[in-house]
């Protein structure tokens, strides 16, 4: 780490004396300058990604030769019947007797994560969000989104891998699902009515590479609904245009996720809990996977073609990231994201019967949820202009346990970074608003029980006082009997919807008086009228000297005069 | 002393004079769009143009002190004391009773003591401190930016970009002084201009370079 860190201060002598040697190429108008140009037009991707890229795009030409030597619908063991999901497991896991242990390593599985700075507990089973707030006690709803089977509780054997589901990942007929392991109240049970039974041995027989709908079925629903969440994963990118996103689109590169998520050993790159910022290090060596799912680990940290302008928008990235740029708006293709969520006003009901207003028609014409009894109201929206922070990648979280001071906002995730810091870039992020319950004389977050056929749940008999009263007790947490309502904010990373070239911020975009960094402290922005004691002090200065010029003048026109009429 | 229209400004300073001052003229326009006083070009189309006039400037200059060395010109820029008051005592109260400038410019010193001072100063102190910021600017990227402030850079770049605009203001303002505007631009294109000369150089000029200096009239 130190020894890179310290090789990354050192100015490249080579990098120097090319520069100059082309800026005066260029400025002597050589045609050495056209032609190095073009040969750099080919951007982004540098001589070593190219590399990188050929074996890559080996790796995929194999997977699908792979398709055509493995042919799974063929296996005897894949014939089934089966009379549930984890009887599949067990036939994948009898030829892939190693992908479970590996597996079960994975965080779709542990729902687990422990902060290796503060030690602190993290991951899905326990966290608090300020969307549906928490998945603990609620499993019976939320593991609908756990890669496994028979999460009922918070008490799952997480050691049995007899339970993965592995079809979730790799089944390719699209008419897999998975429905609550639990029964909720009466009131959501017709959530899930209507669906044709799982084929088993059909969905096992067709099992394949992951594609963008195996992980989208989770990573664009999360948070109860299509982009809800994460603001640049919806269904919209299962078949983009260019202009919504320029890696992911049909007519284009056609990247599935796993394109940049690379797994080894069923662990995946692209931790939301420890981001990696731009860097030519995490480049991988070659003839290796590359784990990284950064920009640069395929453009390199000096992505732009060799020209003027070019190298500075490579030194830009030494402070942006690359999403900054090129990801100018979210929520694009139709699909709008929830930007506000007011928890207070859950409960409503029509003739004692919950019910939901659907007030919001997005791009593609469909209508969102703008209030439902079980969750309150919400607003959306889309092509959204992301808020800009200092970010390493890194966020500390509030957490069940966490004290806070209930006269301010509280923010689910800190974003770490400073200008200072070697690995902070300034980052877009999706910013979400919600007004969510809290412990009043505690002053922390809630686990409330919303999910369950009981008298307590939240989601069924809408009564915050009961629901959260079951889900502090349940998981032995101190619960003052009173609670509240508080304003809070989470911050997700907005990497994805990568727009193409011609769609990138301008340099006006930030570089003007009302530019987009407006708030980002730290940095020397041209343009942003900063120093205003300079320009007084400058301007100043020229009225001084035009008004010297001018009284000058005029005195010796006078006097001239004045002389004349004497003579 | 005789005065004599004499070749003073040969060509190539003459060149260097004209093209410095277009050259400047846009990079000051450009350089106050990039800092943000209005905007109306784009920012990409100001940082192209004014990183390629700089780099021209640049050229004309690495030229320009190649050639005040080659040619002894950089004599012309020494200061001195001698008669420095009278200039500026000539500028605060003599120009307006309609005294003569007090100056003669003579074969060797083309330049009053004010004005060789002022034109030292630049040479010396602003336009390096432009220029060694502005390539520090442009290449912070290949330096470790963080030993040395980019701001501190920036301020006295345009600190020094003030400066020269107050230097260009009263530049243009002194053509008016000690006779027509006309008369003050001419040598800077023809290369002719009035100076006293001594009899020798008389003398020498006519006999073996008369085509620097023009026949009495």
């Amino acid at each position: 780490m130190l020894e890179i860190n310290s090789d990354r201060k050192k100015p490249s002598t080579l990098s120097y004396k090319l520069y100059f040697a082309l800026l005066f190429l260029i400025q002597s108008g050589f045609a050495f300058a056209n032609s190095s140009s073009e040969q750099h037009s080919v951007k982004g991707i540098d001589e070593y990604s190219v590399l990188k890229k050929n074996n890559a795009t080996s790796l995929i030409e194999a997977a699908v030769e792979s398709d055509a030597m493995v042919d799974h619908s063929e296996f005897d063991e894949l014939k089934g019947p089966f009379k549930d999901g984890p009887a599949v497991t067990k036939a994948c896991l009898g030829c892939h007797n190693k992908a479970g242990h590996a597996f079960m390593k994975n965080k779709h599985w542990t729902w687990k994560y422990t902060d290796p700075d503060t030690k602190q507990q993290l991951g899905k089973s326990v966290l608090i969000n300020n969307f549906c707030t928490n998945a603990r006690g609620n499993e019976g709803m939320c593991a609908q989104c756990h890669a496994g089977y028979n999460m009922v509780d918070s008490n799952f054997d997480f050691s049995n891998q007899d339970n993965i589901d592995c079809l979730v990942c790799h089944e390719s007929t699209g008419k897999y699902y998975k429905t609550p392991t639990t029964s909720g109240s009466a009131a959501c049970s017709i959530m899930f009515e209507g669906k044709e039974p799982i084929n088993w041995s059909k969905s096992a027989q067709s099992v394949a590479m992951p594609g963008r709908e195996n992980c989208g079925s989770c990573h664009f629903f999360g948070g109860g609904g299509d982009n809800v969440k994460h603001g640049d994963l919806s269904s919209a990118l299962i078949a983009p245009t260019k202009d919504v996103d320029v890696h992911m689109a049909v007519e284009g590169n056609d990247f599935s996720c796993t394109q940049c998520h690379v797994g080894e050993k069923h662990q995946w790159s692209g931790s939301r809990y420890q981001g990696v910022p731009v860097k030519d290090k995490h480049k991988s060596k070659p003839g290796m996977r590359n784990e990284t799912a950064s920009c640069a680990s395929c453009h390199g940290a000096q992505p732009h073609p060799l020209s003027l302008i070019g190298l500075k928008l490579n030194d830009h990235t030494k402070k942006v990231a690359c999403e900054t740029c090129h990801i100018p708006e979210f929520a694009k293709g139709g699909v709008a994201t929830k930007i506000d969520w007011d928890w207070r006003t859950a409960g409503k009901t029509k003739d004692g019967v919950g019910y939901n207003d659907s007030n919001y028609v997005q791009g593609n014409g469909e209508h969102r949820h703008t209030y439902k009894s079980i969750k309150g109201d919400f607003k959306y929206d889309e092509n959204v202009k992301p808020v800009y922070l200092w970010s390493n990648g890194k966020s500390h979280y509030t957490t069940i346990d966490t004290k806070f001071d209930p006269a301010k906002p509280v923010v689910i995730n800190s974003v770490e970074g400073t200008v200072a810091g070697e690995d902070s870039r300034i980052t877009p992020f999706k910013r979400m608003h919600t007004i969510q319950p809290y412990d009043k004389g505690n002053n922390t977050l809630v686990y409330m029980h919303l999910w369950g056929d009981d008298p307590d749940s939240f989601w069924g008999n809408y009564d915050f006082g009961r629901a959260i009263e079951h889900g502090m007790k349940q998981f032995d947490i101190p619960y003052s009997g009173e609670f509240g309502f508080i304003d809070s904010y989470s911050y997700w990373p907005i990497n994805h919807m990568v727009a193409p070239e011609e769609d990138a911020l301008k340099c006006d975009s930030c570089h003007s008086k009302e530019g987009r960094l407006k708030g980002i402290k730290g940095v020397y922005m041209p343009g942003s009228g900063e120093y205003k004691w300079m320009d007084i002090i400058g301007l100043l200065a020229i009225f001084a000297t035009l008004a010297g010029v001018i009284g000058h003048g005029l005195l010796r026109f006078f006097m001239n005069k004045r002389r004349k009429a004497h003579d | 002393m005789i005065k004599r229209s004499v070749h003073i400004f040969t060509r190539f300073e003459r060149l260097w004079h004209w093209s410095q001052m277009s050259l400047i003229m846009v990079l000051l326009f450009t350089g106050f769009r990039i800092h943000g006083f209005y905007e109306l070009i784009d920012f990409e189309m100001a940082v192209t143009v004014h990183t390629y006039a700089a780099l021209s400037l640049l050229l004309i200059w690495a030229f320009a002190i190649f050639w005040l060395f080659t040619t002894g010109a950089w004599k012309q820029y020494l200061p001195t004391r001698k008669g420095l008051l009278k200039v500026a005592k000539y500028y605060a109260f003599g120009i307006f009773k309609g005294e003569r400038h007090p100056y003669k410019k003579t074969y060797t010193r083309k330049h009053n003591p004010l004005q060789a001072i002022s034109y030292l100063i630049l040479k010396i102190m602003i336009f390096p401190a432009i220029w060694i910021t502005g390539l520090a600017y442009l290449t912070y990227g290949f330096w470790d930016s963080s030993s040395l402030p980019l701001e501190w850079i920036a301020v006295i770049h345009t600190i020094s970009a003030f400066a020269i605009s107050v230097f260009i203001i009263a530049h243009v303002y002194l053509l008016s002084t000690g006779g027509s505007i006309k008369e003050h631009i001419k040598p800077m294109i023809t290369g002719f201009d009035e100076v006293y000369l001594t009899e020798e150089e008389v003398a020498y000029l006519e006999t073996h370079e008369p085509q620097n200096i023009k026949p009495e009239e």
